[in-house]
């Protein structure tokens, strides 16, 4: 009897190893059990590091990370800025902090409202995590329906989190970072206004860094759900000027590729620009939503990440406005 | 016993179903193949002839980046002749708890419309468009969804400020440069709630009416739940028609009545 089974049972048993072994299943079980995402923290000046998110849009194959947070280590602690998408990223982002440096985590820093900025913050809880009081408010008000989105979008890399906005209202003219400034390291914050009511912006004057957060997005279209396009031309504008004022080397934007992050800024400036004129012009013209939204873009924007999912969301989102302009008038 | 009981089951449903089906007469096939579509043909197209048709062109994003403000258009300009206009232009959603959009009497108007729906899921699109032989010609669109639009309050109702501005209009021509494109949009304030939110019962507009001075009726217009909140529609006039003052009525499901002089 068990002569006969034997090799049944190893056909069953090779059968089902075979299985196992079969790309589809591995990849699921992966994301389904052992979530992980790429936190490779890069070194780009002194003490100061970079955990670079995709450029893409949200999807459950990157977790929802196409944000670059950052870190800077001072002999007065490390800062933190942006805590990633969600509580596993804030996690994972803290124990590869902790990997490199043993001084202390003192500061965490969300640099606006949006849910990638701040989705980690879960797991700074016995950290003092500062924001502006409008990107504090914000959070507030919109925390639960980023929660929804990001769990319909990336499921299982969601799991546990929740929206905890900043604990501490920051007021940029207060200066309050300068407790971590050092023989290296000077800080300064700014706060700039156009892709939300309030875009916090991170400069070490010795380091010649700035974390720029969303208002630039480099070789990448735009996401605008709180965006006002003159406010935001007005800041990069205005953030031009600090950077050449401070002697900035190497700006960090929150979205895309940091080796060119110069460039981002006129990159953001163009697309911005071309939409404007494009929006407004179409509502001129009496045109409707659906015949903007098929509007053929300029090869220059052609290789931008998440042109598509982007551009359409753009158009959704502004085009009602500038309707309403012309009906006005 | 049981039997006997099928086998007369059987042969009546042999003789039922050639009939039923003999009553409506379709041609083409759909292109979504969407289970939906039958219920829809039926409660829709009972008893009357419809044809697959692309020259009934429906446009719409490829995905429903707010669910509670989906843009389609739909353009039947192909379709219509002096011989065998269209009488009148039907929306359908499939996979909606409400799946009937508007009707369309483009009467002096062309047979092309621009507004914005409420989707529920991802789901086809279908515009039915009834020439004078009494055929309909079904064009359709598919559109994406992450879903919710039906099911959500709308923007006004939830700040509570739609009874300041309701059935408010604001209407606007635009004229091309070669005067060959006539398009007039309009914008009606209203929140046009489905009755699908709990405690919200279904209000919305039901009817809108484009007028001359003579009171002969240039286009009509019924809608339902699914429109999208302040409704705002994009008219095309045909390129000769004279520059006259019209004037917009309607009515909600209220009663409550609208009317606006179009000015040029």
């Amino acid at each position: 009897m068990v002569k006969i089974l034997t090799p049944l049972y190893k056909l069953i048993v090779t059968v089902f190893l075979a299985f196992l072994s079969l790309p589809g299943y591995t990849a699921d079980k992966k994301t389904l059990h052992y979530p992980k995402y790429e936190i490779e923290p890069r070194v780009i000046a002194a003490d100061t590091y970079v955990i670079a998110g995709e450029n893409d849009d949200f999807n459950k194959s990157n977790g929802c990370n196409i944000i670059n947070t950052g870190f800077i280590v001072t002999n007065n602690g490390v800062l933190v800025i942006n805590s990633g998408p969600s509580k596993l990223y804030g996690t994972q982002q803290r124990m590869a902090i902790e990997a490199i440096t043993a001084k202390p985590i003192r500061f965490v820093l969300n640099l606006n409202l949006h849910p990638d900025y701040f989705f980690g913050n879960q797991s700074y809880s016995d950290i003092p995590i500062g924001a502006t009081a409008k990107t504090i408010a914000g959070m507030t008000r919109e925390g639960n329906a980023y929660a929804d989105n990001l769990y319909h979008i990336c499921g299982d890399w969601m799991a546990g989190t929740e929206s905890k906005p900043a604990s501490q209202s920051i007021n940029p003219a207060g200066n309050e970072l300068s407790k971590f400034n050092d023989a290296e390291h000077q800080f300064k914050l700014i706060e700039l206004n156009g892709h939300t009511s309030s875009d916090l912006v991170l400069i070490d004057t010795k380091a010649r860094i700035a974390f720029v957060g969303g208002l630039v997005f480099s070789h990448r279209i735009v996401t605008t759900p709180h965006a006002n396009i003159k406010e935001w031309l007005a800041s990069l504008n205005q953030l031009t000027k600090i950077i050449d004022d401070n002697q900035i080397n190497v700006i960090v934007p929150s979205h895309g590729d940091i080796e060119f992050g110069m460039r981002g800024i006129t990159e953001t400036r163009n697309y911005l620009v071309w939409l404007d004129t494009l929006l407004l012009k179409s509502a001129e013209s009496g045109l409707d939503l659906n015949e903007v939204i098929k509007t053929p873009i300029p090869s220059q924007f052609q290789d931008f990440a998440a042109l598509k999912p982007e551009f359409l969301r753009n158009v959704i989102q502004l085009y009602p406005q500038y309707e309403r302009n012309v009906f006005s008038k | 016993m049981s039997k006997l009981i099928l086998a007369f089951c059987i042969c009546l449903t042999t003789l039922v179903s050639p009939l039923a089906s003999a009553t409506t007469i379709e041609s083409g096939k759909d292109p979504y193949q969407s289970a939906a579509w039958l219920s829809l043909k039926k409660e829709y197209l009972a008893n009357q002839t419809f044809v697959f048709d692309d020259r009934v062109k429906v446009s719409g994003p490829e995905f429903a980046e707010d669910a509670l403000n989906v843009p389609i258009k739909f353009d039947a300009t192909e379709l219509t002749s002096k011989s065998n206009p269209i009488l009148k232009i039907m929306v359908l959603v499939d996979r909606n708890p409400i799946r009937k959009v508007l009707v369309y009497q483009p009467l002096k108007f062309e047979p092309i419309l621009s507004f914005r729906i409420k989707l529920e899921q991802a789901s086809p699109i279908r515009v039915l468009a009834q020439t004078k032989d009494k055929v309909w010609h079904v064009g359709s669109t598919w559109v994406e969804s992450a879903g919710g639009g039906c099911t959500l309050p709308t923007g006004s109702r939830a700040d509570g400020s739609w009874s300041e501005s309701l059935n408010q209009v604001q209407t606007k021509y635009f004229v091309s440069q070669d005067q060959n494109s006539i398009r007039l949009r309009a914008r009606i304030m209203h929140p046009m709630d489905t009755g699908l939110v709990s405690g919200i019962p279904s209000f919305h507009i039901e009817s809108l009416e484009i007028r001359d001075k003579n009171n002969a009726i240039w286009m009509k217009l019924a809608i339902f739940e699914p429109i999208s909140e302040n409704p705002t529609l994009s008219f095309d006039l045909p390129a000769n028609t004279p520059k006259e003052n019209l004037v917009l009525v309607g009515n909600d499901n209220n009663g409550n009545l609208i009317r606006n002089e179009i000015l040029w």
